[in-house]
């Protein structure tokens, strides 16, 4: 396999993709299939755990696989550099726009946040602009959009997307017109930064190919065992859990919900992989779709790790500012889908 | 004598590079000087925003990747630009 999209990249991947539509068409048969040979009793609370597992995973890596594939083609059209001289020189909102959007294409890592931010600070683009990239980022990220579409349906993937943008724009350009360069480390504006010569211009489609080939192996291969088990747990709370457990705790009723499930969210350290079908079958089973959402943009898009990296740069009072904002604004869309829907 | 030097502060991906370059060299018997840059300040001087970065007789070759072991051979032998 490995041989084979090397050499013939892009034929590989046509060749395997009616494969790919085939599998996740027959997928639903072979899991009904897999129950009735197994000899459960049909609608018990196991067998339809059972049968909720050996559908979901299956469908969420193939899902993953495609998605991943995809996006480490597009993002192979976007570098940091590139993206940095697109900012470059614009306008406050402007920029905080073209930003946020830039954020979900770039390829990006937590582990890269900090010689992001210096180049970004050092070649001029103001500290909103910056911020709304950092936070864009993290939140909207292929891992996210797979499980949301997956296991919610594409309305969900979408507005998560969406309102996950808004909260990105929009807290940068808080951050921006606060004018708080003052609570930067002051080091930052002392680093000069070199000049990158790479011929990036110069890639063959073949090897933008091989670039979402590498992509799939990089990402699959590290999250496959959170989803295994994130499905597992949400199987389990979806046989086992009554209907409406949720409703009092997460549901709308409970006006609190919302920013509880922030304060919970934002110190918990889970990759998108693991919390979002647990959040699944939580929303099963009553707690309401705006908490719900409030939650996975909290535990996705503001991490502890990430923010104490950021410490390197930032002072103390900038990250409660930053943490702040992005928390409130995350409230905010939890309460309005809360109302809407 | 050639120099590699891996940019990066802590990440995992870092660590990896670091321990490919150190394998190959080792393996092959290359007599080249392998540095592992985690400062900061020195990191952004080659102007990389993606780390690892690797360096190869001060010229970036790869930003923010874990290169193929042939390339990376390529390169600390001399034999690709």
């Amino acid at each position: 396999m490995k041989e084979i999209f090397a050499k013939h990249p892009l034929g590989a991947a046509i060749a395997l993709l009616p494969v790919w539509i085939f599998l996740y068409l027959i997928l639903q048969h072979i899991a009904d299939g897999l129950v009735a040979l197994s000899g459960l009793m049909q609608g018990e609370r196991f067998t339809e755990a059972l049968r909720f597992f050996i559908f979901e995973v299956p469908k969420v890596l193939l899902l993953l696989t495609l998605i991943v594939f995809i996006v480490g083609i597009i993002r192979s059209y976007f570098s940091p550099e590139r993206t940095r001289k697109m900012l470059g020189g614009k306008k406050l909102f402007a920029g905080n726009v073209l930003a946020s959007l830039l954020g979900v294409v770039t390829p990006f890592c937590s582990c890269s946040a900090i010689p992001l931010f210096l180049g970004f600070v050092e070649s001029g683009i103001p500290l909103g602009v910056t911020f709304s990239f950092l936070i864009a980022a993290p939140m909207i990220n292929e891992v996210a959009l797979v499980l949301l579409f997956g296991l919610f349906g594409w309305q969900t993937a979408l507005l998560y997307m969406s309102t996950g943008l808004i909260i990105a724009m929009v807290s940068g350009y808080i951050i921006g017109i606060l004018k708080l360069e003052k609570h930067v480390e002051p080091w930052v504006y002392e680093v000069k930064a070199g000049h990158l010569e790479m011929g990036e211009d110069k890639i063959q489609f073949a090897q933008r190919i091989s670039a979402g080939v590498d992509a799939v192996r990089e990402i699959v291969s590290k999250v496959w065992i959170y989803i295994v088990i994130g499905i597992a747990v949400g199987a389990g709370i979806h046989g086992y859990v009554p209907e409406n457990f949720m409703a009092g705790i997460m549901g709308k009723g409970a006006w609190w919900s919302v920013p509880v499930a922030v304060l919970i969210g934002v110190p918990m350290y889970s990759n998108a992989a693991g919390i979002i079908p647990v959040v699944q079958a939580l929303l099963e089973k009553g707690a309401s779709l705006g908490t719900v959402l409030a939650f996975m943009m909290s535990v996705i898009g503001l991490s502890l790790p990430e923010t104490i990296i950021l410490r390197k740069v930032l002072k103390l009072r900038l990250i409660f500012i930053f943490v702040g904002i992005v928390a409130t604004g995350i409230i905010i869309v939890g309460y309005i889908f809360n109302a809407v829907y | 004598m050639m120099s590699v030097k891996i940019l990066g502060s802590g990440c995992s991906k870092c660590k990896t590079l670091e321990q490919r370059v150190r394998q190959l060299a080792e393996q092959h018997k290359l007599p080249i000087e392998i540095e592992k840059v985690s400062d900061l300040q020195e990191i952004m001087k080659y102007g990389i925003m993606m780390t690892p970065g690797l360096v190869v007789n001060g010229v970036v070759k790869s930003v923010g990747s874990i290169p193929k072991d042939e390339q990376l051979l390529a390169w600390m032998e001399g034999t690709s630009l």
